[in-house]
């Protein structure tokens, strides 16, 4: 386990670096609630800075350090809160800045931005231009954050708090009324009663299943056993999905304090974490808030003073998409290879060690603390009769405004994908949203109006899965995309059942050979036939849903796999196989970029020669295509159609008139 | 052999048997592979099979059975870094290196992986290099990054 | 324990509780084609071929028999269309893989699978894990496990245990169907007296 956490709290708020003694009373909590609030005035200046994943990687730990160095050079530690946040959700764009109070949102911010962002939130409060969101269409600058059309749009009922939020720090948490749920759940509300209030806000799992959390609880809580458990499943393989990791990174104590009251709820004394390897930041942010929360009383024996006693233990992955389906994530729990149990009974009754178990997402247990505060009701302001609350998706793909964004569900995936996503980019035209994961499916224009939800989602063909919004454009070949969805289900299948091992291992094959020019008739209804078996015969879902993404992409998209296997031609461009680059004679001017670039060193010409792709020795890689200048645009992706030959040696010499280039 | 750095990580998980994958993780993180004589330790302290520990060893992508190169090199195909073009990235990779996913190059220099996701959608396609990630890729960059690593 | 009463292909069937389908059925004379099935031990559900067909208050569904339990009130239907589709592809995904299986080819003529359907497989194992259970649940020497995942597992012997255990046991070798035990044993026994003696405790 990670060794080093770092703890930033006591450099913030020195009063509090003595180890608090634990709160033994809602009065106490209220009174350490009320002494958090009263050290932090609204009115002084504070700079947010995004330290979520993709921010880290663009360098926002630079820009901290940057920032740091100024307050420290200026003399104003003191005056101005420097706050090190989790994910905000506009990652196409970070590192992000937001200064308060104003509320300042500044984007795609550097190390050397530091004195000027510093020096504004102390003296004036105008805004630094330059750093601010443009509106693409009205070239208008937007200042607040709230403003930002990406924004705007959204209701970040769950993940709003993360930009306030310093992860390793659990005043932030307490000062934002962080821990009022646990408090009013074990001394207002029978365990019964916090069952009911989660069945009546109607929320269904947010990792894929949808399933009733009120009811699952339910029936854990009526399951015979002596030791029930309460699991949070933060194993998220989608790949393009990373709501969870956000989550669990930026604001770790939400999720422990649902996952506290939902064993108080059912009955359980222990609750395990069950996060990726591949997230070590969740895994270190988690296991230093676990330590905090037991510090303070919130996890660990006589909760609060009530009675209540509750651990909880992280137990990482080890690199396999299937534990993230919650049989084979029990068994991973048991120290075994994570292979599916057959569903007849349910985990709920007998998980794992055959003892009642309650397992769901990390969003879903997000959702817990703030149904608990504000009711059953509230929850349901938002959401369609089916699908109450709101939902986090990672938008991504073909997308300008890359990120995660929190919307009502019953919004449309047009307002979402265009509204919040800001379109296609490049000017290219949409061509489908691929949403659930390698379970799900993916969505046409012709159905951009579809109000996201879970059977909405369901009946189209698809999934909501854990939110991955994967968003494609004219240049993504579909037959390509199922045989990439096949690819990643074949290598993660555990490969016990029959059906799902030998099945997408064939499934595979063939949507290998139509990408790569060989396939035949007959072959688009062996696929449906190796489509149903695995659907009705295999073992789990993972086995279950394999076929899903070449039925929907077959459904909407059909014409493409009759051309790839009659035609062997890509109408996307895509397939390496079948495609070639050419550069056109009549447009070459001999810049001799492609030339330099070519990693296959595939291209013959000169200065004063039209260059020529010498189509044995190109490996389709596109750099070409991709550097020729605009004003040429010399260089001719094509697919299904003969090369022209070359020209002749004489036509190929550039004759240029003197002072032209 | 040194069994007392193996035996440290038994006991701090108090040789459970169901904290075998937890076990073996940190092997993997202290030694960068999975040796057979620390399997055989761990057999022979949580009572587990052979066959068992084999099992998890080879199961789970996070366990090598050889040792691993000085540079993990890690390429995204995602969803969203795939259709942003992550297959040709892993192409120019693996031209340049000799090496497929899964491999180690005879040098020990560099170990290539491929992985689903490293949350930095963003900046896809993504190359990983020793947990650094490198955004934006492109065949033709491929080579200038990898230069930087000795 | 009770008894339960279910219909299996128009009969009516008289189970005890916790027994499952299968068991249900075989008491009852209702044959299910079995292939990881093994009465000494646990049901595995892996090779999906005693797919049945399960019909409750108005909605049906297909499960395996090997492990479902026997519930009151239900109408299974142990052949369909879909029933003997599934079995027929199961059949010749695996016959693929073991094409001189005697036991995968009769129940292939039963259901007209076609052996070449699909391209030869390089590996003989289907899968069935009955060596695998049988060292471990029977004999506890847990001299050969599976490896991997996926199209990638494989049965393997540990070298060390099949030395010491196995030429005196050989027991599962009359359960596999395939030549697949064969392969490995001869594989592991080739390395074998190539395996230096090692003693207890010293380095290697």
């Amino acid at each position: 386990m990670p060794k080093n956490s770092e703890d930033t709290s006591t450099s913030e708020y020195p009063s509090l670096g003595k180890i608090m003694s634990r709160i033994g009373s809602p009065a106490e909590l209220e009174e350490l609630r009320k002494g958090l609030q009263a050290e932090r005035d609204p009115a002084k200046p504070r700079i947010t800075l995004c330290g979520g994943s993709a921010c880290l990687a663009t360098g926002s730990k630079e820009v901290a350090a940057g920032m740091e160095a100024e307050l420290e050079a200026q003399g104003l530690s003191a005056q101005v809160d420097l706050r090190k946040t989790g994910c905000r959700g506009f990652c196409e764009r970070g590192p992000v800045v937001v200064t308060h109070p104003d509320e300042s949102c500044y984007l795609q911010v550097e190390p050397g931005d530091a004195p000027e962002i510093v020096a504004q939130s102390v003296n004036g409060h105008t805004a630094i231009d330059r750093l601010l969101y443009t509106d693409p269409g009205t070239e208008e600058r937007i200042q607040r954050e709230s403003d930002i059309p990406f924004y705007k749009h959204q209701v970040r009922r769950v993940f709003g708090s993360n930009g306030s939020i310093d992860p390793k720090s659990i005043e932030d948490y307490l000062a934002l009324g962080g821990y009022s749920a646990l408090e009013k759940a074990l001394f207002r509300m029978t365990s019964d009663e916090v069952v009911e209030e989660v069945k009546k806000s109607k929320l269904r799992g947010r990792g894929g299943g949808g399933f009733p959390t009120g009811r699952k609880w339910e029936e854990s809580r009526n399951a015979p056993g002596e030791a029930k458990y309460v699991i949070v499943n933060a194993d998220e393989g989608d790949p393009g999905a990373y709501m969870d990791r956000s989550l669990l990174e930026g604001n770790p104590h939400l999720i422990l304090e649902g996952l506290a009251i939902g064993a108080y709820a059912v009955g359980a004394r222990e609750g395990y974490i069950y996060v990726r390897q591949e997230y070590p930041l969740a895994v270190e942010n988690v296991i230093l808030a676990i330590k905090k929360a037991e510090e303070y009383g919130f996890l660990g024996t006589d909760i609060l003073g009530s009675g209540f006693d509750f651990t909880v233990t992280v137990h990482q992955g080890a690199g396999a998409f299937v534990c993230g389906e919650s049989s084979a994530l029990m068994t991973a729990l048991e120290g075994r290879v994570g292979e599916p149990r057959p569903k007849y009974i349910h985990t709920a009754v007998k998980g794992v060690w055959d003892q009642p178990s309650v397992l769901n997402n990390v969003e879903t247990w997000a959702n817990v603390p703030l149904i608990i505060n504000e009711g059953a009701e509230w929850f349901g302001e938002f959401g369609t009769e089916g699908s109450k609350g709101t939902k986090i998706f990672s938008l991504v793909g073909k997308i300008t405004n890359t990120g995660l964004v929190e919307v009502p569900m019953g919004m449309t995936l047009e307002d979402i994908i265009f509204k919040i996503g800001g379109g296609i980019p490049g000017g290219k035209k949409f061509k489908a949203v691929q949403t659930g994961g390698p379970s799900g499916g993916c969505i046409p224009e012709a159905l951009l109006g579809l109000e996201v939800g879970f059977d909405e989602l369901t009946e189209a063909g698809s999934m909501m899965g854990s939110g991955g919004m994967i968003v494609m454009d004219e240049d993504t070949c579909m037959v390509d995309v199922a045989r990439y969805f096949l690819a990643f289900l074949a290598d993660e299948s555990c490969g016990k059942c029959a059906p799902c091992r030998e099945g997408t291992g064939q499934m595979l094959k063939i949507l290998t050979d139509i990408t790569e020019g060989r396939g035949r008739e007959g072959h688009l209804e062996l696929l449906e036939e190796l489509s149903e078996v695995a659907r009705e015969a295999s073992l789990c879902a993972l086995g279950k849903s394999a076929p899903n993404p070449f039925l929907s992409t077959l459904r909407y998209f059909r014409d493409e796999y009759e051309v790839h296997i009659l035609e062997k031609r890509c109408p996307a461009r895509s397939c390496k196989e079948l495609i070639a680059y050419h550069i056109d004679p009549a447009l070459c001017r001999g810049c001799m970029q492609c030339m330099k670039q070519c990693p296959a060193d595939a291209i013959d010409g000169g200065r004063n020669r039209i260059h020529v792709v010498d189509q044995e020795a190109c490996t389709k890689c596109g750099t070409c295509f991709e550097v020729c200048p605009a004003r040429y645009d010399a260089v001719r992706k094509t697919s299904g159609e003969p090369i022209p030959p070359p020209v002749s040696e004489e036509q190929r010499i550039i004759v240029r008139k003197s002072k032209e280039t | 052999m040194d069994n007392d750095s193996i035996d440290q990580i038994i006991d701090t998980h108090r040789a459970e048997p169901s904290a075998l994958i937890q076990i073996l993780l940190d092997i993997q993180a202290e030694r960068r592979w999975l040796p057979r004589e620390a399997l055989e330790r761990v057999s022979e302290r949580l009572e587990v099979p052979m066959t068992r520990i084999m099992h998890i060893a080879t199961f789970y992508k996070a366990f090598s059975l050889v040792p691993k190169g000085r540079h993990e090199i890690h390429i995204c195909v995602g969803t969203a870094c795939h259709v942003r073009g992550a297959e040709r990235v892993l192409d120019s990779v693996e031209d340049l290196t000799g090496i497929q996913p899964g491999e180690t190059d005879l040098d020990l220099k560099f170990s290539l992986e491929t992985v689903n996701c490293l949350g930095c959608c963003a900046l896809g396609p993504v190359m990983e290099i020793d947990g650094k990630p490198h955004g934006k890729m492109a065949p033709a960059k491929i080579a200038d990054v990898l230069e930087t690593y000795a | 324990m009770s008894a339960t009463l279910l219909q299996i292909d128009g009969k009516q069937v008289e189970a005890q509780e916790g027994m499952t389908l299968l068991e249900a059925a075989q008491g009852a004379g209702i044959r299910i084609p079995t292939l990881c099935h093994h009465e000494g031990l646990e049901p595995y559900g892996g090779c999906r071929i005693c797919m049945v067909e399960i019909e409750k208050r108005g909605w049906s569904k297909l499960v395996a028999a090997c492990v479902y339990p026997v519930e009151g009130d239900v109408v299974v239907r142990t052949r369909s269309e879909k029933i003997d589709l599934i079995r027929k592809t199961i059949l010749e995904l695996l016959l693929a893989h073991a094409p001189d299986s005697p036991g995968l080819l009769s129940l292939a003529r039963e259901y007209g699978a076609d052996k070449d359907r699909f391209e030869a497989q390089a590996s003989f194992c289907v899968h069935c894990g009955l060596c695998v259970r049988y060292c471990s649940e029977i004999k506890k020497a847990n001299a050969v496990g599976f490896l991997d995942r996926g199209k990638r597992r494989e049965i393997a012997f540990i070298p060390e245990i099949a030395a010491a255990e196995c030429w005196s046991c050989m027991e599962c070798f009359a359960l596999c169907p395939t030549s697949a035990l064969q392969a490995a044993y001869v594989w592991v026994n080739a390395l074998v007296p190539s395996l230096p003696h090692v003693e207890a405790g010293s380095e290697r």
